[in-house]
């Protein structure tokens, strides 16, 4: 079975039916990723996952349990960690009060310690900015930050929205390589991208969401192959 | 010479009063970016909840051990208080228009004043049936001040410096400072955002209710529960937190000193006649010069 089962997801903002019928699953170890473009409602199902917003219909099972209406603190003591579109770094909090922010729902002072320290190690750069107040970072490194913070959690599924959104194309592969590291190391991963193409590069499993709709779902490779997709996100 | 610190001493131990209060409206509005209309009547209960209770203990001259006490007590029932007062007014409204949670404020505000009138009667309690403290005199560079001012403006510093300690010390403020910025981030962290919020109520009206205790002893009387002076001195806090920087806490420990002894010194200098007008000349001035307050970085406005 797997890890994330999202069935007929339904979701409203006011008179804006935002997601309609979205079914998606997430097997255990995959990287799944959802592409679209602009407002084709990637983000709003992220949201719906980490109970940011209420769905009018549909259920969302995660490790064989249903989370639908689940506060956005309970989803991550479940285990999904979600490192949001824009980054959502606490500018004025230094790089190393965003990390301990990222570990709340934990209690063990020496394992978060340590995972601190396994972040530096992964990202250097976060070492040297430690004490610093995390909006003096570039749009990389906050992105970075987004990804060491949410790993924080320990979560056993990481949401990751827009992670290239941005940056320039060097950082990007730079921000991909690592996804597919922490990937290898065991981590699933539902990542949503504009970028279908790095998306679909990295990815075991692709759906093409186009107006609330889930439009394809194939294997990465088939779809970054297919004719609509390459017409529609990859530019012919 | 001799006026002049006068002056000064007697600014430092009413600022640190207006400080203690400004804490409570300045906290909630960084953590909901709304003004807490009620929290002038929270510090109104510290007086009253502490003078029942020393009357009720039969501690109405208190050693040091039993006013400590008094005043713990007194912070955990206007803790409850500002508890109850969130959750069952403010949170249903969490989601509501601004303007609805403002009205429902002020809502609050008369409730706790007319209920407080039927508790706590219309009259006002003088000086001789208030917790006695030993009306001993200090003498500080040559000039008389008096014990309780002493006492209030040590047991301010000493909460404040405990707030501080709290809110950039510990993992639950390290969460309150996540939830200022940003609820659903914080959320996203794995924070309990109306933990916080309740947390963040209890705390400011455990202050508020300090206030009220020291503010009845340094004035010997506890006005009627609707009385204007609660309002006012609520209000003057809240331009205090303003005058700071609202939603910054350092600003409204600040502000409160700058109000208690621009307050001292135009009264002491000129008349006492402008005393109460001192706030909102202060307000007017940092909102055309600095509209974020002295220590503010965002923008104030949203009300
Ligand atoms: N808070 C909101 N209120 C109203 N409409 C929203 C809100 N957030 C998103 N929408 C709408 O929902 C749709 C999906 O948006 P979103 O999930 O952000 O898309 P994507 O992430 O794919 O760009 C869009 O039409 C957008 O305008
Ligand atoms: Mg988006």
């Amino acid at each position: 079975m797997a890890l994330l089962e999202v069935k007929d997801l339904d979701i409203h903002y006011g008179a804006i039916h935002a997601l309609k019928g979205v079914s998606i699953s997430v097997e255990e170890g995959q990287i799944v990723t959802l592409v679209g473009s602009n407002g084709a409602g990637k983000t709003t199902t992220l949201r719906a996952l980490s109970g940011l917003v209420g769905a009018s219909r549909g259920d969302i099972t995660f490790a064989g349990k249903s989370i639908r209406g689940k506060k956005p603190h309970e989803i991550v003591r479940v285990g999904i960690a979600h490192s949001p579109e824009g980054r959502g770094i606490f500018a004025s909090l230094t790089v190393r009060d965003n990390l301990e922010l990222g570990a709340y729902s934990r209690n063990d002072k020496a394992g978060i310690a340590s995972d601190i320290e396994r972040s530096f190690s992964r990202f250097p750069i976060l070492k040297e900015r430690e004490k610093q107040a995390a909006g003096t970072l570039s749009g990389g490194e906050q992105q970075m930050l987004a990804v060491a913070r949410a790993l924080m959690a320990r979560p056993k599924l990481l949401l990751l929205d827009e992670p290239s959104l941005g940056l320039a194309p060097q950082i990007v592969h730079a921000i991909f390589r690592i996804i597919r590291e922490i990937n290898a190391e065991g981590m699933t991963i539902l990542l949503v991208e504009q970028n279908a193409h790095m998306a679909l590069s990295i990815a075991n499993h692709g759906y093409v969401l186009e107006t609330g709709q889930i439009k394809m779902s194939d294997d990465a490779k088939k779809l970054a192959a297919s004719d609509e997709v390459r017409k529609a996100y990859l530019g012919g | 010479m001799s006026s002049f610190l006068q002056f000064l001493f007697k600014g430092i131990s009413v600022g640190s009063l207006y400080a203690l209060i400004a804490l409570g409206y300045t906290m909630v509005y960084g953590i909901l970016q709304f003004i807490n209309f009620a929290h002038s009547d929270v510090f109104m209960l510290g007086a009253f909840f502490s003078y029942r209770l020393a009357v009720k203990l039969d501690w109405l001259t208190p050693s040091p051990i039993q006013a400590t006490a008094l005043l713990l007590m007194a912070m955990a029932m206007c803790a409850i208080t500002g508890f109850l007062i969130e959750r069952l007014a403010y949170r249903p409204l969490r989601h509501a228009p601004r303007l609805n949670v403002l009205i429902t404020a002020i809502g609050v505000s008369l409730f706790i004043e007319n209920t407080g009138q039927l508790i706590f009667g219309k009259n006002v309690i003088g000086v001789r049936s208030l917790p006695q403290l030993p009306e001993h005199v200090f003498h500080i560079a040559g000039i008389p001040v008096r014990a309780v001012e002493v006492i209030a403006v040590v047991t301010a510093v000493a909460l404040m410096i405990g707030l501080q300690a709290l809110v950039f010390g510990t993992k639950i403020g390290r969460g309150m400072r996540a939830v200022a910025i940003d609820h659903n981030i914080a959320g996203l962290m794995g924070i309990p955002v109306d933990r916080i919020i309740s947390f963040t109520f209890i705390i400011g009206s455990a202050l508020a209710a300090a206030a009220g205790l020291l503010v009845a002893l340094t004035y010997g009387q506890i006005k009627q529960p609707a009385d204007a002076s609660w309002v006012l001195y609520g209000l003057k806090a809240f331009v205090a937190a303003v005058i700071g920087g609202i939603g910054n806490l350092p600003g409204a420990m600040l502000g409160g000193l700058l109000l208690g002894l621009s307050e001292q010194f135009v009264a002491g200098y000129l008349s006492t006649t402008f005393r109460d007008a001192i706030a909102f000349g202060l307000l007017i001035l940092i909102l055309l010069v600095r509209p974020s307050g002295l220590l503010g970085k965002r923008v104030v406005e949203k009300v």
